[in-house]
């Protein structure tokens, strides 16, 4: 039997919770503090809570090193892609107010800044990953008995 | 002329011009990510230098008469938005940058293939862009607390691209965690003095700040932000004590990279130096006009002749421009410490023509090293007879580093005597005239090895593979340039003069 049986029935508990609170971090970002730098760092915590308890290997088998770094540019695009469009709808770069007509509400400023910040979200969740993937996937230390 | 070239944009296009300066490398470093091989990315990395070369013309031309242009980032408004600010100190550096970064991309082609390896280089080139963004971002930003993240994304992609040299020589790796080290010192000093400014004005406004300072002369709060903006400012440019991360970060950084830092990011921190010296704070304080004469032009005048004498004892050719860099940037720091306007005209003068001379000898140092591997000025020798046409447009540059008649070194070290014998500087006027004969030395160094030594027999016998065009013509272009604007002076006299009056009109008092 396992050594790690809770460690491991834990985590399965705990990991989608992880998650789920990371988004919910995420989209209360316009409204109480929280936003999608906080949000990628939490669901990066849930991957890498994964790789530490069933290894590296299938943690990169469930989160591939190549959507890591697709995941990252990704992100920027999003960000400045908001910008682009701003631009294409007759804004300044960022200007979330022409992003949608309903200016009562302010509804263009919350679409905005949700988008940006799932821009943020993906490339925080990509980078902390990438940074855990390049120093977890060094050379091991000498294992004990080998002293 | 300039109408014709504006009338070629839509009036929307023009309007969002500062914008687009720094959103087109941004957007061209995340597709550069995800690029598979070095050579789209480097399409993508030439259609962004373009794109900012030819904006850059555009908000030269929009500021060519003494207009300021202000953009509201997302349309908030400054003082409480981040504005984005070109008047005519920013735009010559902009110019600088566009133009020395699409030459720079050009020549990276051949120089990067041979440098790095293949599956690293399209993260290389999103790493340039990156620095690149992050350069124009704090040339262009009105706002302190934005410079300071633009200049913290220029850094760190330059630590990283220096790091990219470890394939050639371990000691890169060193020398980039020495400079990430010290980059960040600099960084802490700079944002501690921006807070410092923020609790006595309550402003992060660059422009906005300048108009409540006016009061503050005798606010203690105020010096010690002063005194950490210029230790802050002058560690990122490599003002002389705090240059030691420069001469081993060049030296060991791949050729392009060194060639671009060289003429583009010490410039842009030099720049900000100008920025915070003339328009933010007021030059009528009595802390400030103490440092021009007891810290710039002193530091300036001890870092060119310590540097230049540090430069005569070098053997490694790459080590030894760095120090000269050094050495170069005091000339700049005493046409500001002179501090009339015929002074910041010699020094953005200089700013402009160092850029030239170092852009052209570390791109001629970087096609040696492509063809025979060469490092060290002893292996320098015979590429005279070996290599006739690059080794002299290194002369060239070499000798318009020294400042002699026909090149533009000796334009700016004309404007900067003058200057200095404007304000009764005898003094500074022997200290160009020895550091001039220092130069002399170490570029004659480099220069008696090219031309008088013999080749070693390996050199004549190995194979004569070309030269790449790419990496030839934007050397010859800048080498060129060193002697055209000798000849006809007036544009980029024109250029400093717009950036020196630009300076000192600072905010109205």
């Amino acid at each position: 039997m396992n050594p790690h049986m809770v460690l491991r029935v834990v985590s399965k508990l705990l990991i989608p919770i992880i998650i789920v609170f990371g988004l919910y971090v995420h989209f209360h970002g316009d409204y109480s503090p929280g936003g999608g730098f906080q949000a990628g760092v939490l669901v990066a915590v849930g991957v890498m809570l994964y790789a530490l308890i069933y290894g590296v290997e299938e943690a990169r088998r469930a989160v591939p090193p190549w959507t890591v770094r697709a995941g990252a540019a990704l992100g920027v695009l999003v960000f400045a892609g908001v910008g682009v469009a701003s631009w294409i709808l007759g804004g300044n770069y960022l200007e979330y107010e022409v992003l949608h007509p309903d200016t009562a509400y302010k509804a263009g400023q919350h679409l905005g800044i949700i988008l940006v910040e799932i821009g943020v979200l993906l490339t925080v969740f990509s980078v902390i990953l990438a940074i855990f993937y390049a120093f977890a996937g060094r050379a091991p230390d000498i294992p004990d008995e080998e002293w | 002329m300039i109408e014709a070239f504006l009338a070629l944009f839509p009036a929307a296009v023009l309007a969002q011009a500062p914008a687009i300066m720094v959103a087109a490398p941004m957007l061209g470093a995340a597709l550069a990510t995800v690029l598979p091989g070095g050579r789209p990315a480097w399409v993508v990395a030439l259609f962004c230098s373009l794109i900012t070369a030819v904006f850059a013309f555009v908000l030269l031309f929009q500021t060519w008469g003494g207009e300021v242009i202000s953009y509201a980032m997302g349309g908030w408004a400054p003082p409480l938005g981040i504005e984005f600010r070109i008047d005519g100190l920013n735009a010559p550096v902009l110019l600088l940058l566009g133009v020395l970064s699409l030459l720079g991309v050009i020549f990276a082609l051949p120089s990067v293939a041979d440098e790095i390896a293949p599956r690293k280089q399209s993260l290389f080139y999103a790493t340039f862009l990156v620095c690149l963004t992050g350069l124009i971002g704090v040339t262009s930003t009105g706002d302190a607390f934005n410079m300071f993240v633009f200049l913290e994304i220029s850094s760190i992609a330059t630590y990283i691209l220096v790091a990219m040299g470890a394939e050639q020589d371990r000691r890169a790796l060193t020398a980039s965690f020495n400079y990430l080290v010290l980059g960040t010192i600099g960084a802490t000093f700079f944002v501690i003095g921006v807070g410092f400014l923020y609790m006595a004005t309550g402003t992060l406004n660059m422009h906005d700040m300048a108009l409540r300072l006016v009061e503050l002369d005798d606010n203690r709060v105020v010096q010690v932000a002063f005194a950490f903006v210029i230790v802050g400012l002058g560690l990122k440019a490599a003002m002389f004590p705090l240059h030691v991360w420069l001469p081993n970060a060049y030296s060991f950084a791949p050729s392009f990279v060194t060639a671009f830092l060289a003429s583009t990011a010490t410039k842009v921190a030099f720049y900000t130096l100008i920025r915070f010296i003339f328009d933010v704070f007021s030059v009528e304080a009595p802390f400030v006009s103490a440092a021009f004469v007891w810290v710039i032009a002193a530091l300036g005048v001890i870092g060119m002749i310590a540097a230049s004498v540090q430069a005569n004892f070098q053997t490694d050719a790459r080590r030894l421009l760095a120090f000269s860099s050094v050495g170069q940037l005091g000339y700049m720091l005493l046409g500001l410490g002179i501090g009339t306007a015929a002074g910041v005209t010699a020094g953005v003068l200089h700013l402009l023509n160092h850029a030239l001379m170092k852009g052209a000898l570390f791109m001629a140092l970087g096609v040696f090293a492509i063809r025979y591997g060469v490092r060290s000025i002893n292996d320098l020798r015979g590429l005279g007879r070996t290599m006739p046409a690059t080794a002299s447009a290194f002369s060239v540059a070499g000798l318009s580093l020294v400042g002699i008649p026909m090149t533009v070194g000796f334009v700016s070290k004309w404007y900067l005597v003058s200057a200095a014998l404007d304000r009764g500087w005898w003094w500074a006027v022997a200290a160009i005239a020895v550091s001039s004969l220092l130069a002399l030395g170490y570029v004659g160094r480099l220069l008696a090895s090219i031309w008088l030594q013999s080749p070693p027999e390996r050199a004549l016998m190995a194979a004569k593979d070309r030269i790449p065009v790419m990496m030839l013509a934007p050397m010859w272009v800048l080498a060129i340039a060193n002697v055209w604007f000798f000849f006809d002076a007036t544009p980029i006299v024109e250029l400093a003069r717009g950036a020196a009056e630009a300076a000192l009109a600072g905010a109205p008092r």
